[in-house]
Order: C-alpha cells, then sequence, then structure tokens
C-alpha cells in the first residue's frame, strides 16, 4: 500500500501544473448555464486547446489517437485541472467518456477515422441516447425501434435525459432491432447524426429551473446501417464495454470541488459565528473525514484498474458512487445550515448546488438500483422474484 | 502510486487470518464467552511467538521490524475474529513493557473515558501507569470486556475532559489500531448477514432475494469499504487528520453493521446464541476508547479550518 507517487507521474503533474497556469488566464469568460450555443463554443474550444497540447484523449488507447496514459495519470489530469479551476469536460462528456472509448474498442477502421479525430479536436460534440420514458433504470427495457430498409435503419420511439442534445452533432443511440428476443438482447448500439430529418429535440427543465437535459423524438429517423457499432442485436454488449471506461474515475474532479468548498463552508462558517455551534462544527468536521475518505477510495479504485489487465473496473464503482451521491447531498444541507435563511435565495451559488446534488442519487442508476448491483453482484445475494 | 496492499501484505493477512481461525474460532469464542475468561494467557503467548505484538519493534530489539500498514492489516483480522483481551494496548507496550513484545504480559491502558479501565483484572501492567491501579469491578456491556472504575488516573487532562495519563504518545497509533479492529469486525458483520440471508427462507425463498434486506446489506458493504480505504490511508500517512478520519469511519462501520447485521437475523439477532450481539457490544467498547466521534469531529473540524487558511 503506497500513496506516493513516482517520479514519472510527479513530472507529469508538475508539467500539466504549468501548463494550466499558463493557459487559464487567456481563456474567455465562461458563458451562462442557459447558454447552449456559448457553452458549446467554450467547451469545444478548451478541448481544442487540450489538444493542441497533447492532453486530449489522455486515457484513450494510443490506436485511437489517445496517449495510452495509466489510470494513475488520468486521475493526476482531473485532479489538477480541477484543481487549478479548467473548465469541465461539458459538452464533451459522452463523446470522450462514453461513444469515443466505445467506437475506439468496438468500431471498424473506418467508424474509428470518421468519429474519433473529431471528438479529440473538439470539431464534435455526442449526446447519449440512451435512457427512455419507460425504461429509466431498467435501461435494456427500452423501445425504440429500428428495422431495417435496404441499407438503413428506419428508427422510430423517443429518448429522455439526454443531455446536451440541443448542440451535439451525434448520438450514441440504443434501438431495440429484434422485439421478440429476451430484453437484453435485441438491441444495437448506433450513431446517429442530430442533423437527420425526423429527429425533434424538446429541452426539459430542471427543478433546479435551468435546462440541463432534453427529450428526443425520432420520427422514422433513417441511419445507414454502416454507422451501427458492432454487430446487430450484439448493442448490450457493446454498451457494457462503453459503461466500463470510467474506471473508478468518474468523479475524481467532483470530489476535489466538493473538498475545497468543505473549506469555504468552514471560513464562512467562522465568519458568520455558525461555527460557534458545536452540532454545525462537529457536522463539518465529519464531511471533511469522510470525503478525505472518499478521496482516498478514488485512489484505490484507480490503483486497482491500473493491476487489471483490461482495465475493467472492480467493484468499486457501485459502492463509490452511493457513498458519494449521498455525501454530496449531505454536503450542500450542510451548507444551507451554514447560509441559514439566506440559502433560500437563489443568487447563492451553494443553493443552485443543492438543488441540482438532488440528481446524483437518481442519475446513472438510482441508489436503490446500485444497492441492488452491490447485493447481487458483489456480495451474491440471490435475485428477487 | 499503487494503493493496493502487496503480496507480502496480502500474505501476512491471510497467514493472520489462518492462525485466528485454527486458535480463536467460533467454538473457542463461546468457550471464553461460558467460562468468562477474556485473556486466554495461552492464546496471548501464541499472538506474541507469532509477533502480532512485537510487529512494529525493530529487529535490533527482538520485533519483526514491520510498519503500521502491517500491523492494520493483522488487527483487521483479530476484529474479525472477536479475539477478547487488550490487544492494542500490549501491542503499543512493546518495547517499553517488558513481557509485552512476547505476549507474557497483559498489558491495558487508560484508554477510555471517566475512570473506567478495561482488564484491569488481568493486567500485569497499565500503559501510563507506574503500577496497577486498584479499581471496583463494574459489569460491563460487553461479556468479553472486563471494566473496573479507578480512584484515579494519576496523569492530566487532554483539554476534551477525559484523563489520559501519560498515554498521549501512544494515542494515534491507538486509534489507528482500534479502527482497524472495527474494520475487521464491520467485514466480518457483512458476511455475517449476507451468510444467514441467503440461508433463512420466508415467504418461500431466501430473505436475500428481498430488496429491504439486499440493501441493508448493501449499504453495510458500503460503510466497511470507505472505511477500510480510510483505515489503509491512515496507516500509510499516519497523517493525524486521517487517523482521525479512519477511527470516525470505522466506529460508525462496525456499530451500524452489527446493528444491522442484527435486524437481518431477527428474532435470532436478539439472543445470546447468534454472535451479533458480541459484535456490537465490541464495537461499543472500541467507539469509547483512544479517541471517541466527538473528539475525531473536533480534531477534523479544526483541521478543515485550517485547511481553508
Amino acid at each position: 500500500m503506497d500513496l506516493t507517487y513516482t517520479e514519472e507521474e510527479q513530472d507529469f503533474r508538475a508539467r500539466l501544473r504549468a501548463w494550466l497556469a499558463k493557459v487559464l488566464p487567456e481563456l474567455p469568460a465562461r458563458p451562462s448555464p442557459d447558454d447552449w450555443p456559448g457553452r458549446r463554443a467554450y467547451d469545444l474550444g478548451w478541448q481544442r486547446r487540450l489538444y493542441e497540447a497533447g492532453y486530449a484523449g489522455l486515457h484513450w488507447p494510443v490506436d485511437a489517437g489517445g496517449r495510452g496514459a495509466t489510470p494513475t495519470q488520468h486521475l493526476i489530469f482531473l485532479e489538477e485541472t480541477e484543481r487549478a479551476g479548467a473548465p469541465y469536460v461539458g459538452a464533451n462528456f459522452v463523446g470522450l467518456l462514453h461513444a469515443g472509448p466505445t467506437i475506439a474498442a468496438e468500431g471498424t477502421a473506418a467508424q474509428r477515422a470518421r468519429w474519433l479525430p473529431p471528438v479529440l479536436r473538439g470539431d464534435e460534440v455526442w449526446c447519449q441516447g440512451f435512457s427512455e420514458p419507460d425504461a429509466g433504470s431498467d435501461l435494456a427495457s427500452l423501445r425504440t425501434r429500428a428495422v431495417r430498409d435496404g441499407d438503413d435503419y428506419v428508427i422510430s420511439g423517443s429518448k429522455i435525459w439526454t443531455s446536451h442534445a440541443e448542440v451535439a452533432d451525434w448520438c450514441e443511440l440504443l434501438v431495440r432491432t429484434d422485439p421478440d428476443a429476451p430484453k437484453h438482447r435485441g438491441i444495437t448500439w448506433l450513431a446517429m447524426p442530430m442533423d437527420a430529418p425526423g429527429v425533434t429535440v424538446r429541452p426539459l427543465r430542471t427543478l433546479a429551473g435551468s435546462t440541463e437535459f432534453a427529450e428526443m423524438f425520432l420520427d422514422d429517423v433513417r441511419v445507414p446501417v454502416a454507422d451501427r457499432v458492432g454487430a446487430e442485436n450484439d448493442g448490450w454488449r457493446v454498451t457494457m464495454v462503453t459503461l466500463s471506461f470510467e474506471r473508478g474515475t468518474a468523479f475524481v474532479g467532483e470530489v476535489v470541488a466538493c473538498r475545497r468548498t468543505l473549506g469555504e463552508l468552514a471560513r464562512t462558517a467562522k465568519a458568520n459565528g455558525r461555527w460557534d455551534d458545536p452540532v454545525l462544527r462537529r457536522r463539518l468536521g465529519r464531511l471533511y473525514g469522510e470525503f478525505g475518505a472518499l478521496w482516498r477510495l478514488t485512489q484505490w479504485n484507480v490503483s486497482e484498474a491500473g493491476r487489471s489487465a483490461g482495465g475493467v473496473p472492480g467493484i468499486g464503482g457501485s459502492v463509490f458512487k452511493l457513498a458519494y451521491s449521498h455525501a454530496r447531498q449531505e454536503l450542500y444541507d450542510t451548507a444551507a445550515e451554514v447560509l441559514g435563511a439566506q440559502s433560500l435565495s437563489l443568487e447563492e451559488e451553494w443553493t443552485l448546488d443543492r438543488l441540482s446534488s438532488l440528481s446524483y442519487t437518481i442519475a446513472a442508476g438510482t441508489s436503490q438500483i446500485q444497492r441492488n448491483i452491490v447485493a447481487e453482484r458483489i456480495l451474491g445475494l440471490p435475485k428477487g422474484r | 502510486m499503487d494503493f493496493q496492499p502487496t503480496e507480502d501484505q496480502k500474505d501476512l493477512r491471510a497467514g493472520v487470518r489462518d492462525l485466528l481461525a485454527g486458535r480463536y474460532g467460533r467454538e473457542a469464542l463461546r468457550a471464553s464467552l461460558d467460562t468468562g475468561t477474556a485473556v486466554d494467557r495461552g492464546l496471548w503467548r501464541e499472538l506474541g511467538a507469532a509477533g502480532f505484538f512485537a510487529l512494529r519493534l525493530p529487529e535490533s530489539e527482538g520485533g519483526v521490524g514491520l510498519g503500521l500498514p502491517e500491523a492494520v492489516l493483522v488487527f483487521e483480522e483479530a476484529g474479525r475474529a472477536l479475539v477478547p483481551g487488550p490487544l492494542v494496548a500490549t501491542h503499543l507496550a512493546a518495547g517499553v513493557v517488558p513481557g509485552a513484545a512476547a505476549g507474557t504480559a497483559v498489558v491495558s491502558a487508560f484508554d477510555l473515558g471517566g475512570r473506567l479501565v478495561a482488564h484491569l483484572g488481568e493486567a500485569d501492567a497499565v500503559l501510563g501507569a507506574s503500577a496497577v491501579p486498584a479499581g471496583e469491578p463494574v459489569r460491563s456491556v460487553d461479556p468479553l470486556t472486563p471494566l473496573h472504575r479507578v480512584a484515579s488516573y494519576g496523569g492530566g487532562g487532554d483539554g476534551n475532559g477525559r484523563s489520559v495519563g501519560d498515554c498521549s504518545a501512544f494515542r494515534e497509533a491507538g486509534a489507528l489500531l482500534t479502527a482497524a479492529l472495527q474494520l475487521g469486525s464491520a467485514l466480518r458483520t457483512v458476511e455475517l448477514a449476507v451468510r444467514y440471508a441467503g440461508e433463512r427462507e420466508q415467504f418461500g425463498q431466501p430473505i436475500g432475494a428481498f430488496q429491504a434486506v439486499k440493501h441493508l446489506c448493501a449499504g453495510m458493504l458500503v460503510r466497511a469499504e470507505v472505511a477500510r480505504t480510510a483505515v489503509y490511508a491512515a496507516a500509510v500517512t499516519q497523517d493525524p487528520g486521517e487517523v482521525a478520519a479512519a477511527k470516525l469511519l470505522a466506529d460508525g462501520a462496525a456499530v451500524g453493521n452489527a446493528r444491522d447485521c442484527l435486524q437481518v437475523h431477527g428474532g435470532m439477532g436478539f439472543t445470546w446464541e447468534a454472535d451479533v450481539h458480541l459484535h456490537l457490544k465490541r464495537a461499543w467498547v472500541r467507539s469509547e476508547q483512544w479517541r471517541t466521534a466527538g473528539e475525531a469531529e473536533e480534531l477534523l473540524a479544526q483541521e478543515l479550518l485550517g485547511s481553508a487558511g
């Protein structure tokens, strides 16, 4: 058990830190959260800078245009960019973390050449067409149909909770190609252009008042068979490949940010006198201990991924997500305690964070589904009827 | 960076697990409960011979010369097996109290608040006292942790209203090794709950097929795994804040998991025959040793404020 970084890792960190110090002051001002075209331009601009400096697709394999970095180097990258206040991956999230790695692993040479370089260069944005109104956590029960017609699939159905749909160029789309097969078979992974005729995007307003995601309606949309990644009806396996790429690093930046927020909370509480309340003070102390442990759990999971040959994540993902999503909500509830009535003002950044933290126990598999996964796949308890 | 245990560390842990399974399995545990023998001198000497107490003593002083990470893995196993006796205090006394390293002496410590001392009647020495003080026996919640009330602790206070004698030098390591015992217990109660949930049938199926039971078990694993990384990290960094967090989270995992394990066992869990209550009672004792949750939280709060600059 060793928590020291190798000389190579320390060099990597130092070079990255120096580059960030040089490049961040040159960035334009951040667009407002509801300015989607502005956000797209901002996020792609940052991706272009990463590309030019050689940090694009850091954890992608070299033959896919990436840097083939180790999980630890990726951890350092995420930690340092967050510490420096660099832009978040933002609109490039699906392309860099989901669609890109899937195409790299499962796509043909032509598909890799077509789709990967624009993601790395910051030219194209992807969104994720997985969730459906009637599927939710039971992803495999999706109903959007695709029927072969000559060299095309003709798609009809709808998707929901699609982040960045308004500004995406491509969608990684799961469709049902064999309605008679068991629900995990019969699914196919397609790359759908968002400007195809028949695609309608309608933004959804979140409880935080913002438009973070959208509904998507597909009405006889034609996608060439050549844009299918993996075999027909093999989309569930391809999707599992997609979901295995994060290797315990999905929340690295956020854990770093939460620890910084805790420090700001303590300082604010000290300034407004709330620090003298031992119950609140102890709660802050406990959260500090918990987020410290969550950081160590991240390092533990990354170390585990670094040892496994295929890079397939261990049990850490669901365990981490369960602990983190609840700790994050408690953090912002505590922020509200520090602020008192002031927490009712939407002008407080922590109030917006408090609202958005409510999604963490729902998105990417609810806490209840995560507990089922932990109980059945890790602890080996029997499946319910 | 490679935060996973080395092969040597895994081998050490597996070796201790085998030793304890053979020497202090369930029958031995129940026998000590029946006879009220908290400290088995024979077992104590065998643990000493296996290097349990001398693990961190330098080889030049007859020890094994290993570090806190290894000690934590070994204590995790002792916690899993519910080995009774002042394991942490005797380990800390190696090289300080004659016979502690070899396990020929039993050493307790002023590691509890108030005027209570554990295992006083069985102790050859008490860490932090020049002589074993006299004390009145007190009926203990944990049948295998006898308690005495002493007239005086001797030393000064630690600022939190508790006397620590002159144990303060041992406090960090004491808290961390106690956290490791708690971690072992927390991991063990997950196993006990999962095994019972898989065997016990109700309404025509194992109760582990019910989501309500599944979710209790999953929550137990999450608590234990978060505590595990906290304890291992603290052993590596020896940072006081991380040690406090490790104790805090491991106390929570041991107590919370024992409670949930008891719940999964239903009526059986409320009986003397099930081992669950022993894990819970021991976890309560350890929560009061070396560093309480409140003390850990206050320490962490001060560190947080400092970190905020």
